[in-house]
C-alpha cells in the first residue's frame, strides 16, 4: 500500500470537516491544541501512517487547504 | 474626399466606422434604427462585429464587454433605450471604460413620441444611473458634426477612458444633407489595461466593486480629478453675434440653427440679439454666458422639453440678469414662430 | 514524490472569503485545474455576477470582470464577440442567472454564444443573508419564504438545465452535483467538456452545479451536503442534458 503525505496550508481552513468525514481511512482529524489564522482548529493528520494519498481529503475540501503527495 | 448626400443616423455611424469603430450591440429604436441597419451592412464586410442584442439593457452590458478587451465600441438608441441602459453607464463609467453611446432622442416621458425632443438633457448630463459619475456629452446640430463628432467621440473616450455621448433631435437623425467624409482616423491606442487574455503580464481586473470605504473614496476621487480636467479642457461652444448683444438666446442641437435664423430677423428689426451654442453639454460651457452676463438684459433658454438646459444657464448667469424660457414639445418650432415670441419677450424692455 | 493534489496555477494565492463548507471553494478549484490541464489559464476570461462569487476575481488567476447582476452573460457576450480565440466563462448563482439575468442567459443560449456558464445553483440567495431564490424548493423556509415556499405565491422552482437544453444554440448542457467525491469527479468531467465544446465552438454550453449554503440553510456542512442529495437531486435530476457531440 503505497505511503501518502500531506501538507495543509493550516491558514486557509475553516473547520468545515468535510475531509475528515470523507477520508476513507479515517487518518484525519481537527487539532483541538491549535488555532489558525482565522480562529478555527484547523485539520491535521492524526494517523499518518493510514494515509494512501488517495487525494479524496483535497478533492472534498472547499479552500484548497490539502496538498497530497505519494510515492 | 467629395460631397456625398446622407441621412444624419447614417453619417453618424459611417463616422464612428472612420474613428476606428468596429463594433456595435443595439437594440432597433425609432428614431434611431438607421444606424443599427448601417452598422449591419458595414461592419461584417470589415470584419468588424454586429449584434442586435435581446435589450438595450443587454445591449450596454455587451459594450462594457466589448471596451473591456479594449476595442472602440458604440451603441446607439432614443429615450426610453437609454433608460434601460443607466445602470450599465454608471457601470461603465466606474470602470472608466471607453465607447461611443448615443441617443437620438424623441419625446417623454414615458414611450412618448417619435418626434425630435432635447428632454432627455437631464439624463444625458446629470447621469440617470446612480453614484457620481459624469459621461461626456456632444450636441451636434448639422449631419456634417453627427459624422465628425462620432470620429471624435471615440478619440475623447480613449483619451479620457470615459464614455462619450452624443444627443441628437430626431430630426437631425432622419434628415439629409451634404456631407465631407473625413480621413479614418488611425486605429487604437495601446490599453494595457484591457481584459484580453494574461499572455506574457499579470491577470488584469475590471470591476466597480469596492466594499472598503477607503478605496471606494479613493476611486471617486480620481474619477473627480478626471471630471475637472475634462472641465478644464474640453467646453465647446459656439457663439453668435454676442459681442453687443442686449439679449442672448441659448440653443444647442438642430434647434440652434432655428434659433439663429430668428436672431437674424429680430436684427434686422433692430434688436441687439445673440446666440450661444453649447456643443458640449457636459462639460457645459458656462464661462461664456458667465462671461456676456454682465451687459446683458436678459437669457432666453430655446429647448424642445418642458425646460432643462435653463438651469445650466441659471447657474451659469448666476443672477447677474434674468433667464426666461422657451419651449416646445413634440416638433421643431419654425424660425417665424421663435422670432415673434422672443420680440414678445423682449417687447416691453425695448422701448 | 508524485503530487496527487495541489492547488492549481489558476487559482490566486487569495485566500476565499467564503463560509466553512461552502462548494463555491470546490467549484473554483475545479474550474482552475481544467483551465491547467487545458492550458488556457493565459487566454481566459471570466466574469463574475453579483452575489457570493462577486470576489471571485480575486481568486481565479487570469483576466476577471465583474457584471451588472445578471447581465454576465451579455459582458461575455460582447468580449467572446471581439475575441473569439479567446475561452469566456461566466460563474453566476441562481439569483444572477435564474432571477434578474434569465433573459440574458436565455439569449446567450439562443444565439449559441460560444461561452461556458457555470451555473452555481444552491437555492438561495447567499451574499444578502438567505433569501429565496427562483431555484428555492417548495416548502424550503428562507427569510423571504419564511413559512416555506408556496406555489400559490411565487410558483415552481426553475430547472435551468431542463429549459437551456431546448435551445437548438445549446451544444452542451449538464447538471452536476458535488455531494461526494464520485459526484465531485463527475462535475470536474463536466467543467471539461463544457470548456471542450467552447474551444471546438460546438455552441452554447453550461454546467449546473448543484451546490451547499450551509450558513443560509442553517446547517454544518456535511449536513447540507446531505440535504442537496436527499432534497435537491431528486427535483433537480443529475446528468447531460444537451450533447451535441453525441447528438
Amino acid at each position: 500500500m503505497a505511503q501518502g503525505y500531506l501538507e495543509f496550508d493550516v491558514a486557509r481552513c475553516k473547520a468545515c470537516e468535510l475531509c475528515v468525514y470523507f477520508c476513507p481511512r479515517e487518518a484525519l482529524g481537527m487539532d483541538k491544541h491549535r488555532l489558525n489564522i482565522l480562529g478555527f482548529n484547523p485539520v491535521t493528520l492524526i494517523k499518518a501512517e493510514m494515509c494512501n494519498g488517495c487525494g479524496i481529503c483535497a478533492m472534498m475540501c472547499p479552500d484548497s487547504v490539502i496538498t497530497v503527495l505519494k510515492e | 474626399m467629395k460631397k456625398v448626400l446622407m441621412k444624419g443616423n447614417e453619417a453618424l455611424a459611417q463616422g464612428a466606422i472612420d474613428g476606428g469603430c468596429r463594433s456595435y450591440f443595439g437594440y432597433p429604436i425609432t428614431p434611431s434604427s438607421e444606424i443599427a441597419e448601417y452598422m449591419a451592412r458595414k461592419l461584417p464586410l470589415l470584419g468588424g462585429v454586429f449584434l442586435q442584442a435581446e435589450s438595450e439593457l443587454a445591449a450596454i452590458n455587451m459594450v462594457y464587454g466589448a471596451a473591456a478587451t479594449g476595442a472602440r465600441v458604440m451603441t446607439a438608441t432614443s429615450g426610453p433605450g437609454m433608460s434601460l441602459k443607466q445602470e450599465g453607464i454608471s457601470f461603465l463609467a466606474e470602470a472608466e471604460l471607453p465607447c461611443l453611446l448615443v441617443n437620438i432622442s424623441r419625446g417623454g416621458p414615458g414611450l412618448g413620441g417619435i418626434q425630435p425632443a432635447q428632454s432627455d438633457y437631464f439624463q444625458a448630463t446629470r447621469g440617470g444611473g446612480h453614484g457620481d459619475y459624469h459621461i461626456m456629452v456632444l450636441a451636434p446640430n448639422n449631419v456634417q458634426e453627427m459624422m465628425d463628432f462620432a470620429i471624435e467621440g471615440f478619440a475623447l473616450a480613449d483619451h479620457y477612458r470615459i464614455p462619450v455621448m452624443i444627443m441628437a433631435e430626431g430630426t437631425l437623425g432622419q434628415m439629409m444633407e451634404p456631407v465631407i467624409q473625413r480621413e479614418s482616423v488611425p486605429l487604437l491606442t495601446d490599453k494595457p489595461w484591457a481584459t484580453d487574455g494574461c499572455k506574457n503580464r499579470k491577470p488584469n481586473i475590471i470591476n466597480t466593486l469596492h466594499l472598503s470605504p477607503d478605496v471606494l473614496e479613493q476611486r471617486n476621487m480620481i474619477l473627480s480629478d478626471k471630471y475637472q480636467e475634462i472641465k478644464r479642457s474640453e467646453k465647446k461652444a459656439e457663439t453668435f453675434m454676442i459681442e453687443d448683444a442686449d439679449y442672448i438666446v441659448v440653443a444647442f442641437g438642430l434647434l440652434s440653427r432655428v434659433a439663429k435664423k430668428a436672431i437674424m430677423e429680430l436684427r434686422q428689426q433692430g434688436m441687439k440679439m445673440g446666440l450661444i451654442r453649447p456643443i458640449t453639454l457636459w462639460p457645459f460651457p458656462d464661462e461664456v454666458i458667465h462671461q456676456a452676463a454682465p451687459q446683458v438684459k436678459k437669457f432666453i433658454s430655446i429647448e424642445i422639453s418642458m425646460g432643462q438646459m435653463i438651469e445650466d444657464v441659471r447657474l451659469a448667469v448666476n443672477g447677474m440678469a434674468p433667464v426666461e424660457f422657451m419651449g416646445r414639445i413634440g416638433s421643431v418650432p419654425s424660425p417665424q414662430e421663435i422670432t415673434r415670441r422672443l420680440a414678445q419677450m423682449v417687447e416691453g424692455e425695448i422701448k | 514524490m508524485k503530487v496527487v493534489a495541489k492547488k492549481p496555477e489558476s487559482l490566486t494565492e487569495a485566500k476565499y472569503h467564503y463560509c466553512p463548507g461552502c462548494t463555491h471553494g470546490i467549484i473554483h478549484r475545479l474550474i482552475a485545474e481544467v483551465m491547467d490541464e487545458l492550458q488556457i489559464r493565459e487566454e481566459t476570461i471570466g466574469i463574475c455576477p453579483v452575489g457570493c462569487a462577486v470576489l471571485a476575481y480575486n481568486y481565479f488567476n487570469c483576466d476577471m470582470l465583474e457584471a451588472a447582476h445578471g447581465r454576465a452573460p451579455a459582458v461575455a457576450t460582447g468580449i467572446k464577440r471581439l475575441l473569439p480565440q479567446n475561452t469566456v466563462f461566466t460563474y453566476q448563482g441562481d439569483g444572477d442567472l435564474a432571477s434578474i439575468g434569465l433573459g440574458e442567459i436565455m439569449h446567450a443560449s439562443i444565439r449559441g454564444e460560444l461561452i461556458t456558464v457555470f451555473f452555481v445553483n444552491n437555492a438561495i440567495y447567499g451574499m444578502t443573508g438567505g433569501q429565496m431564490a427562483p431555484t428555492t424548493l417548495l416548502g424550503q423556509v428562507t427569510t423571504t419564504s419564511p413559512y416555506g415556499r408556496k406555489k400559490e405565491d411565487s410558483g415552481y422552482p426553475v430547472k435551468m438545465a431542463e429549459i437551456l437544453a431546448l435551445n437548438q444554440g445549446s451544444a452542451y448542457i449538464s447538471r452536476v452535483s458535488l455531494h461526494n467525491p464520485a459526484n465531485v469527479i463527475k462535475a470536474k468531467k463536466a467543467i471539461k467538456k463544457a470548456l471542450e465544446t467552447q474551444k471546438n465552438r460546438e455552441g452554447f454550453s453550461m454546467v449546473e452545479i448543484l451546490s451547499t449554503c450551509p450558513t443560509n440553510w442553517g446547517m454544518n456542512p456535511l449536513e447540507a451536503l446531505k440535504w442537496l442529495e436527499q432534497e435537491m437531486i431528486p427535483y433537480y435530476p443529475l446528468g447531460d442534458f444537451v450533447s451535441k457531440k453525441e447528438a
